[in-house]
């Protein structure tokens, strides 16, 4: 049986208040919200936190006007009329029902990076000597890498960076804005930039945009992600006045690919630049043998993913295709 | 750093009754409804939130009670299998898994059952797309889902007319 380690709980009921504990404790605390992410894992021992900080009953976090609460759950947000349709197509994929009622749009964004040799239990982790990200000193993808390469398998992440929205983060300094796409490093271990005693707010995503989210997963009822393919346009009849295309699970964070962007403005969504835009995604994908599925061919449906994205915002009717590889129809 | 407390005291409602509760701080919703409740209804399966075997209703959404703290369900509502059945009788829900074939093993059936309880109350009458959907975090190793999803159809329409 998989018990959770002892911890100190506190239950803050305000961002302020919650910045000073975790100012107060230091390293020794984490944040918690929906929980669906570190409990999983601090019963397997990646993280033993002796202090555990609910950000449960802080009501500020649950606001939407304007800007979207960290604190929403992933249901919330999918149900919500105006949520823009790459993060309503992330977030409708991100694990199950159960999950998306307990997960909050904070949680999916500061989601722990995963690979095979890190998401198991303390025995089987033992038996292995341990790994670089955590308690060991090899990386068992890539023996020689002095980095860790587990993969970033954040929905929202990608949809949001295509959506050039930005995350309020709230610090003993006081409050900064910036990017979500500068929130995270390349990097399995160190894969936030957000610091220790901080506590991701919210998050502001302009509108204007019209955008989609493409998932590739094994199980279409609910699986992480192998890949996923964000695109958000703004047209100008039927030319592409502005583009912002982004991948997710390819490496150890998710990241915007400047070149198809600008590649696509100024031109019409015809077969062929789709098919042009698509080849300069794809080569931005590499991904690491490192989550499920053959790696060749993670690679090797990228550019197709990213076409699937482009055809359907160019309004082609792409609902079999979506059935077909994750099960998911946009409502 | 304050000292941590060797239990927590509160008091859930579980299942329309005023539960009080004593437990070790880090258990969690299930460990708490199995082992200090009593309620061994609900099951355990992964304990990652990956199979919806431990599936409860906390004020009336379906949640993975394996994945839940219990210290933070004082003063909730929680619906466990065990106050599902009406009286004597077993909920449309039940009568339907047991006349459909939609409980083989019977395991992940309680995690099921709340899990379409749910569904129904926000959607009387749902497709069988919306049923899967709905119940796509419930894995099911015998029946093939299929027996499931009409035993959820089948109890939709008792329900439907018991209203009417």
């Amino acid at each position: 049986m998989l018990r959770l380690p002892w911890f100190e709980y506190r239950s803050p009921r305000s961002v302020a208040e919650a910045v000073k504990i975790l100012a107060g404790e230091g390293p020794q605390a984490m944040l918690v919200a929906g929980g669906t992410d570190l409990l999983p894992n601090m019963k397997r021992r990646h993280q033993s936190p002796k202090v555990l900080v609910s950000l449960r009953a802080v009501d500020e976090l649950r606001k939407l006007n304007g800007s979207y609460g960290a604190g929403l759950t992933l249901a919330e947000v999918v149900a919500h009329p105006g949520t823009p349709g790459a993060l309503r197509h992330a977030a409708a994929q991100v694990a199950t029902a159960q999950i998306r009622n307990m997960g909050t749009l904070g949680g999916n964004l500061c989601l722990d990076t995963r690979c095979t040799y890190y998401n198991q239990t303390e025995e089987w982790r033992k038996a292995i000597d341990y790994c670089l990200k955590k308690d060991g000193s090899v990386c068992w993808v890539a023996t020689a890498s002095k980095r860790c390469v587990a993969v970033s398998s954040t929905d929202t992440a990608p949809a949001l960076i295509a959506l050039d929205a930005k995350v309020t983060l709230v610090g003993p300094g006081g409050e900064r804005e910036i990017p979500v796409e500068s929130l995270y490093n390349n990097d399995g271990i160190d894969y936030l930039s957000r610091k220790p005693d901080e506590v991701l707010s919210a998050i502001v995503i302009p509108s204007s945009w019209k955008s989609v989210y493409w998932k590739l997963r094994r199980r279409g009822s609910f699986d992480f992600p192998l890949l996923g393919v964000a695109a958000a346009l703004k047209m100008d009849g039927d030319v592409v006045a502005d583009a912002r295309i982004a991948l997710g699970a390819v490496a150890s964070r998710p990241f915007r690919i400047e070149k198809a962007g600008e590649f696509l403005k100024g031109k019409r969504l015809t077969d062929e630049v789709i098919a042009e835009a698509a080849t300069l995604v794809a080569n931005r994908a590499k991904p690491m043998d490192n989550t499920d599925m053959d790696l060749y061919w993670r690679k090797e449906v990228a550019d197709d993913f990213a076409g699937y994205a482009l055809k359907e915002l160019r309004g082609d009717d792409m609902g079999a295709i979506r059935l077909r590889t994750a099960r998911y129809l946009p409502g | 750093m304050a000292a941590i407390p060797e239990r927590v005291h509160l008091t859930m409602q579980v299942n329309g009754e005023a539960a009080p509760v004593s437990f070790a701080p880090y258990k969690t919703l299930l460990e708490v409804l199995r082992e200090d409740l009593g309620l061994t209804g609900t099951k355990h399966g992964c304990e990652l939130g990956e199979c919806g075997a431990c599936t409860v209703l906390v004020d009336g959404q379906p949640v993975l009670s394996c994945l839940a703290l219990a210290l933070e369900c004082g003063g909730r509502a929680i619906e466990t299998i065990e106050g599902v059945q009406r009286g004597p009788e077993l909920h449309p829900l039940q009568a339907a898994f047991a006349d459909c074939g939609g409980s083989q093993c019977g395991y992940c059936t309680p995690g099921v059952i709340m899990t379409a309880k749910a569904l129904l109350a926000r959607n009387p009458a749902p497709t069988r797309d919306e049923i899967r959907e709905a119940t796509a975090g419930n894995l099911c190793r015998c029946t093939g889902y299929q027996q499931i999803t009409e035993a959820i159809e089948s109890a939709a329409t008792l329900l439907r007319a018991e209203r009417t």
